[in-house]
């Protein structure tokens, strides 16, 4: 190891730490060490316990056992502001801003200070740091203007403007392109430069290799190991069997089978489709494009770049400003029973947290199961349990409420809800985000599977989910179409990322 | 040691509920103390109380009289509550329940088949109560006007034409001076029973309590109440017609808030007067909120504050105290009660710090 005098004594020390939720031990015995201006990844399956880690790290949990020593003291932090204070600052994966407020106020807010704000010099110290940083935002918007990347920034910018030496991101990536990405990575280098520390969870292996100075691997609770990427890398840099056996302890498949699609026919066709978004700027511009029976079409492209927009029309969330969208050359509206729509953002718009899973499951299929204008719960119950036995959906019963199921077991339930449906549409956006690698595989089989009844719009900003599924990929940058690229069409598969990024290619 | 609150993890078992009557327990106990600060033994004030509220059958009977008005007003505002409308005007829908009611009664009963005029201003009643809460509904489907502050402002607007009513045009010629409307037509008296004051107001709030919770439970409409009120988002990703579940919710609830006004001028008073607006309404909220806006327990939850007022009353008069310590128990009680469900979704832990 090849560690400078100064840098060896650590910053962060976690020793011995245990936490106990009923029914679960989410960290046993867990020893970490994160010295000054390093990157260090925790990488894990959902559920490995890293984000319980980084909780109890930034004051959120308090550890049932175990030491946390910052700067070589003993520390106990009992809340997020105690672990604040000692320069530790953790973003979560459900960002935790203020819609109504603006960048600027969002910052700020919860810091302590003088009664009347000076917003105009806080939005100039802003400015500076984000421009120092590359952190490109505007701080007057208000948050809700703002694209899911966007609002991650502020999140940065938030713990950079309490001046942290260790920053915590959990699953950062999750919402990002491939080149918000690299933007985010470059980002952390310039935070790691200045002799600040930054751990970084995730469970993607490549993004892992890529950043990390260091990688922590977690498995159900316990540490696996602590490498540095090179000893893992593949020879050709390509991710490693071994890392991905560390982190889920079995032989993990990447690649779904796929046949090449028989497609039958037009059902979606989007002629010219303008759409203007929530500032009233046009977010999606004369967009044109089929999708036919049997075949999966993806759009792909950088968050904020007008897929939000152009769903939201598709599934009549939002008015059309202009063009038209054809089912079957019907307008769409008077099919709209026929479309299964599937949320990016599962816990908020697809389903009720706080609701048994029969209530989650009648959320869109309410109307196939009333008898006049009573509901028929028993039937519906029994439809969930046929879905949970076929999507293999872990639930101790169908009285759970929605909040108590993991990430991956909520989003196959909105599946099979989905396909439930019967559709001929089905609407899918980022359905694997956030998800561990099993249940992506799960999903994306059990999308291939729908293939064979209907067409599938597939939205999604990972390349490599993209790449996996479809058979037409069209990639749309500030709301244009950049190109329809075939899937078979190997030489200008290769473009996509520079065609993500707006780069048009030379011909 | 220190000690910290918690967010539970699991939802409580039956031991947790015992916080309520705990809550309740704290409640009487700080009661006690302003017992004994006027002199009073607190054992012989709550031994009245209870005696005053449930000790005779006659007493009872009044608690239920009691219990009426807060019965549909808890409805009224649980209902709306159910789906995140803060109705803050069931007072302002009584009245207007009341004097629809009482005007179709005053005015058109000549013209109305006897069997048909109880029936006729029961509806008048909840029209008048229906028609008042759509305003704030209208507002807030047409230009997003928020419904707490129209709603408990159009409150005054309606006391204040039950005023001008009764002080101006349908004051009684003959009342001598007294500011009220002539009696309302014995034909639209509702039925009393038992020889007690009890009416046909009560039989109303049990059955709306009763539809209530089977449209809540059973129907696909008050399955998307639930789901408007759980999670707005996932109402319109479900392609839900929010606007008009929400006027609907305002009418139902403005409508039951109009039955209790109606009910209150045709079972009780007869005749239009002051003792309309006496704050029904907004107990109605309270009673929604310890109920949890579920019917059944609003039903409970009224009697019990039914009891306490008549009981209250009763110790006015047997033990000279002011009425107002009554006011001040219950106040207690919603203090302790509101403060101690708290505890349902935290749980408390005391830790000892090591060193």
């Amino acid at each position: 190891m090849s560690i400078s005098a100064e840098k060896t004594h650590p910053s962060i020390l976690m020793k011995g730490i245990c936490k106990r939720f009923p029914g679960v031990f989410a960290n046993q015995e867990i020893d970490l060490r994160i010295l000054k201006g390093e990157i260090h990844s925790l990488l894990g399956e959902n559920g490995a316990g890293k984000t319980t880690l980084m909780n109890l790290l930034s004051g959120v949990y308090q550890p049932d056992a175990g030491e946390i020593w910052v700067d070589g003291k003993r520390v106990t932090f009992r809340s997020p502001r105690d672990a604040l204070d000692h320069g530790i600052g953790m973003i979560h994966q459900h960002f935790q801003l203020v819609n109504n407020f603006t960048v600027a106020e969002n910052i700020v807010l919860g810091m302590p200070g003088p009664v009347m704000l000076d917003i105009a010099a806080i939005e100039k110290t802003v400015s500076e740091l984000s421009n120092h940083y590359g952190l490109a935002v505007d701080s007057r918007a208000h948050i809700w203007e703002l694209s899911v990347g966007e609002q991650q920034r502020v999140e940065i910018l938030r713990m950079l403007y309490r001046n942290v030496d260790v920053l915590i991101m959990d699953e950062p990536t999750a919402v990002l392109s491939p080149q918000e990405i690299e933007r985010l990575f470059l980002v952390i280098r310039r935070i790691r430069a200045e002799d600040r520390s930054v751990i970084f969870i995730t469970h993607k292996l490549e993004e892992v290799l890529e950043v990390s100075d260091y990688i922590t691997v977690l498995r159900r609770g316990k540490v696996m190991s602590t490498v540095q990427p090179e000893k893992v890398k593949g020879k050709d840099g390509s991710v490693s069997r071994e890392l991905a056996r560390m982190m889920v302890g079995r032989e993990v498949i990447l690649e779904v089978g796929k046949e090449p699609c028989k497609t039958k026919g037009t059902l979606l066709q989007v002629e010219k489709l303008s759409v203007r978004g929530d500032r009233g700027e046009l977010a999606v511009k004369e967009i044109s494009f089929s999708v036919n029976v049997g075949e999966i079409f993806a759009i792909l492209g950088v968050a904020g770049n007008g897929q939000r927009e152009l769903v939201e029309a598709l599934t009549g969330l939002r008015p059309v400003e202009n063009g038209r969208v054809l089912l079957e050359d019907d307008d769409i509206a008077s099919g709209r029973e026929r479309v299964a729509y599937i949320p990016e953002d599962r816990n908020k718009r697809g389903c009720i947290l706080d609701l048994p899973l029969a209530e989650n499951f009648a959320l869109t299929r309410r109307r196939q199961f009333t008898l006049g204008p009573l509901m028929r719960w028993k039937a519906i119950a029994k439809e969930v349990r046929q879905s949970v036995a076929d999507f293999n959906i872990a639930v101790a019963s169908t009285s759970m409420k929605a909040r108590q199921l993991s990430g991956g077991n909520l989003q196959k339930l909105i599946l099979a809800r989905a396909f439930s449906q019967d559709p001929f549409l089905l609407i899918a956006e980022q359905p694997t985000r956030g998800l561990d690698i099993g249940a992506t595989e799960e999903i994306w089989k059990a999308i291939l599977h729908q293939r064979q009844k209907g067409g599938i719009l597939l939205v999604s900003g990972d390349l490599k989910e993209v790449l996996s599924l479809a058979d037409n990929i069209l990639v749309i940058f500030r709301g244009q179409v950049m190109d329809i690229i075939s899937c078979e069409d190997e030489e200008n598969i290769a473009d996509v990322g520079l065609l993500m990024a707006g780069v048009r290619r030379r011909r | 040691m220190r000690v910290r609150l918690k967010k539970r993890l699991h939802p409580l078992n039956w031991k947790g509920h015992l916080f309520i009557p705990a809550a309740i327990t704290l409640a009487l106990a700080l009661g006690a103390l302003l017992f004994l600060v006027v002199g009073i033994n607190p054992a012989r004030a709550y031994w009245e109380i209870l005696k005053g509220g449930f000790g005779n059958f006659y007493n009872f009977s009044e608690v239920l009289v009691r219990a009426t008005p807060l019965i549909l007003c808890g409805l009224s505002v649980g209902l709306a509550s159910k789906m995140l409308i803060w109705n803050i005007g069931a007072e302002g829908q009584l009245v207007m329940g009341g004097i629809a009611g009482s005007g179709v009664a005053l005015f058109w009963s000549p013209y109305i088949p006897t069997a048909l005029l109880i029936p006729t201003v029961l509806v008048a009643g909840f029209l008048g109560g229906a028609g008042w809460a759509l305003i704030p509904g209208l507002l807030k489907t047409r230009f997003r006007v928020n419904e707490i502050i129209t709603s408990l402002m159009l409150n005054y607007v309606a006391i204040l034409w039950l005023e001008h009513l009764y002080f101006g045009p349908w004051r009684d010629p003959a009342g001598r001076g007294f500011p009220g409307t002539a009696m309302l037509p014995d034909g639209a008296w509702l039925t009393r029973f038992w020889g007690t004051r009890i009416h046909l107001g009560l039989i109303l709030g049990l059955g709306a309590a009763v539809l209530i919770w089977f449209l809540l439970s059973y129907t696909r409409w008050g399955y998307e109440i639930s789901v408007i009120g759980a999670n707005l988002q996932a109402a319109l990703y479900a392609r839900m017609n929010i606007t008009s579940s929400i006027l609907w919710v305002m009418a139902i609830s403005g409508g039951l808030a109009g039955l209790a006004g109606i009910c209150e001028t045709a079972g009780i008073h007869y005749r239009l007067q002051q003792g309309l607006a006496v704050g029904n309404g907004y107990l109605g909220i309270v009673v929604a909120w310890l109920g949890k806006l579920q019917p059944g327990a609003i039903v409970l939850i009224s009697i019990l504050l039914g009891g306490l007022m008549v009981g209250g009353d009763q110790v006015q008069i047997v033990l000279h105290v002011p009425s107002s310590i009554s006011l001040a128990l219950q106040g207690a009680i919603l203090f302790c009660v509101l403060g101690g469900q708290v505890f349902q979704e935290y749980e408390l832990v005391i830790q000892r710090e090591k060193v």
